[in-house]
């Protein structure tokens, strides 16, 4: 349960400091996010760009880009992710430590951008794992991903610890592991994963509500 | 793997190496810190000792060539934009240069000086950011980066004054260019061409003598000028080996012929002088930029006959091509009389050059194929398409 904050600032004048748990656990979180070393197409240059020194990701705490999966807890898609690829993305997140964060940076990233049409290209990411930002652009610009960096820290600091919405690691029964879908004769399969990309809403018309192609 | 599987399945082989020894098979990618982008490598290791490398492409494959086949010739000019996403002005030039040809279309002559700014300033954008990552990997990672981006948005925001974008610049158009210049802009471009050679003395105080860098690539990751030429090896690459090839000097295409300018020619063919080309080549395209912003004439930036929307050609073919940073970058297109093409087919210097890679890397430790494989300066997008 939040302290009050009026309540808080008047103690803290009294030299009072009161926090949560909760309040502290995730300010820590928030401010030590790292970003797996991860690039999949153009918008992987824009990525690297909002590292260098004119965007200077630095300021977020977020400055090392850890070369292995086991290190980080942030995976920036950046890119066009084709079907061959896919896999290889889904098991890189599958080592990434818990509490994980994905976001997902660009057109094609977010669905296929301008190469939807393409046989090849995976139609989004967020068929097979869980997204938590979306940034759309082609390529978006290092202000928008560091806005987006910036929305992710919102939400780890709105995260409760206890209850429906607690994040996945402290939830026993929460999937961690992904399935990893394998080339099929004409696709991946499975085409998408049922838990993070659900079927559409059951329409009461009768007509179809949309196709989850 | 499914149990049903089991005919396609291969348990995992132990090859022996001449000396009878085991080989260990590494795969390098798609995702490993220093091949930056999706690219793979499968390795077999003797010790440390490279016996044999394949290239397994495909990894970024986004039918850039099928999605232009379906689509008009105008509407492929943004794709072109995404092929090596580090030169995207030069690449609509290419295909400019590729669609005039079919339709036998002219340029007007401020436009022609247009496109060598832009072409030139790619350039060196590229070059910086080129021997900024091959540092990278070397291990000197931050500074040499740093430098390079410093500069590379410098001239980002040029571009982006002029065609609204960072990176997909979209502004070539068959017949000449998109928009006038900005107010101010060619102004812009001289004060940050004349702080340019500034840039370039400082990496090289950093670089060009310095022991590491050069214990870690002379004499490594060698290419032998007749294996280049026949390999169709083009661009830095090509001319750090010794041979005398530059499209811009050969083609004369644009309007090249009028600039003074040296081509700067290596000659052992390894890392160490693949980095200084790209040195040198940098400071040449200063000197073409200050000659192009001196000459730059006023008049129409389009040629008024030439159709844009609802273009269609005669039935023909023609190949466009032009020295793009990494090597030649050439279009080949056919038309039916259709408003798309018929055959829509990229020459893309990255895929070409990585084909004598295991050539460069044979024999040597695997610490020096990821070095070998930076100075190749490659981009995914151009290589898988
Ligand atoms: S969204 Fe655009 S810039 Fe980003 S990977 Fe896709 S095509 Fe490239």
């Amino acid at each position: 349960m939040a302290v009050e904050p009026d309540l808080k600032i008047e103690l803290g004048k009294q030299g009072v400091f009161v926090t949560t748990i909760s309040e502290i656990y995730n300010w820590g979180r928030k401010n030590s996010v790292w970003p797996m070393q991860f690039g999949l197409a153009c918008c992987a240059i824009e990525m690297i760009a909002t590292t260098m020194a004119r965007y200077d990701l630095a300021r977020f705490g977020a400055e090392v880009f850890r070369p292995s999966p086991r290190q980080a807890d942030l995976m920036i898609i950046s890119g066009t992710i084709t079907k061959k690829m896919a896999p290889q993305v889904v098991r890189l997140y599958n080592q990434m430590a818990e509490p994980k964060y994905v976001i997902a940076m660009g057109a094609c990233a977010i669905s296929g951008g301008p190469f939807k049409q393409g046989y090849n290209v995976l139609k989004g990411i967020d068929r097979y794992i869980p997204v938590d930002v979306h940034i759309p652009g082609c390529p978006p610009r290092p202000e928008a991903l560091i806005h987006a960096f910036m929305t992710l820290q919102a939400r780890i600091d709105a995260q409760p610890l206890t209850g429906g919405d607690r994040p996945r690691h402290l939830d026993a029964d929460a999937q961690g592991l992904f399935p990893v879908p394998e080339q099929g004769a004409h696709d991946l399969e499975p085409p998408v994963n049922r838990l993070v990309w659900p079927l559409p809403a059951p329409s009461t018309s009768g007509k179809p509500t949309g196709s989850c192609e | 793997m499914t149990a049903t599987d089991l005919k396609s399945y291969r348990p995992p082989v132990i090859e022996l190496s001449e000396e009878g020894d085991e080989l260990l098979e590494v795969a390098m990618g798609p995702h490993h810190p220093s091949t930056h982008g999706v690219f793979r490598m499968d390795v077999a290791l003797d010790g440390e000792r490279v016996v044999r490398l394949k290239p397994v492409f495909g990894y970024l494959h986004r039918n850039h060539e099928k999605i232009a086949e379906t689509t008009s010739y105008l509407a492929s000019m943004p794709y072109t934009d995404r092929l090596d996403y580090f030169c995207s002005l030069t690449n609509n030039w290419a295909y400019a240069i590729a669609v005039e040809k079919l339709a036998g279309m002219e340029v007007p002559e401020r436009a022609q000086y247009i496109r060598v700014i832009t072409a030139e300033l790619t350039r060196i954008q590229n070059h910086a950011s080129a021997i900024g990552f091959l540092l990278q990997e070397m291990g000197a990672s931050g500074t040499p980066l740093m430098y390079a981006f410093r500069e590379r948005e410098k001239i980002l925001d040029l571009f982006e004054a002029l065609t609204g974008s960072r990176m997909m610049c979209n502004y070539m158009r068959f017949g000449g260019c998109r928009v006038e210049l900005p107010k101010g802009w060619l102004e812009q471009v001289s004060k940050i061409v004349d702080g340019l050679p500034e840039f370039i003395d400082e990496t090289e105080a950093l670089l060009t003598g310095n022991e590491i860098l050069m214990a870690r690539t002379q004499g490594v990751g060698i290419l032998k000028p007749d294996l280049a030429v026949n390999a169709g090896v083009t661009g830095p690459m090509l001319r750090a080996t010794g041979v005398n090839y530059d499209i811009r000097k050969v083609d004369h295409y644009g309007i090249y012929d009028r600039f003074k300018f040296r081509v700067p020619l290596g000659d052992h063919g390894d890392i160490y002088d693949r980095y200084m080309i790209r040195i040198l080549e940098m400071r040449e395209s200063i000197e073409i930029l200050k000659q192009a912003i001196k000459d730059i004439p006023a008049g129409p930036i389009m040629d008024p006959k030439s159709k844009i929307r609802g273009f269609r050609p005669k039935a023909g073919e023609a190949y466009g091509r032009i020295e793009a940073p990494k090597g030649e970058l050439g279009f080949y297109l056919i038309s039916d009389g259709s408003p798309n093409p018929y055959r829509y087919r990229v020459r893309p210097p990255s895929l070409i050059n990585l084909t004598v890679l295991e050539d460069m890397c044979l024999g040597r430790n695997v610490a020096d194929v990821v070095l070998i494989f930076g100075s190749v300066d490659i981009v995914l997008g151009e290589v898988d398409r």
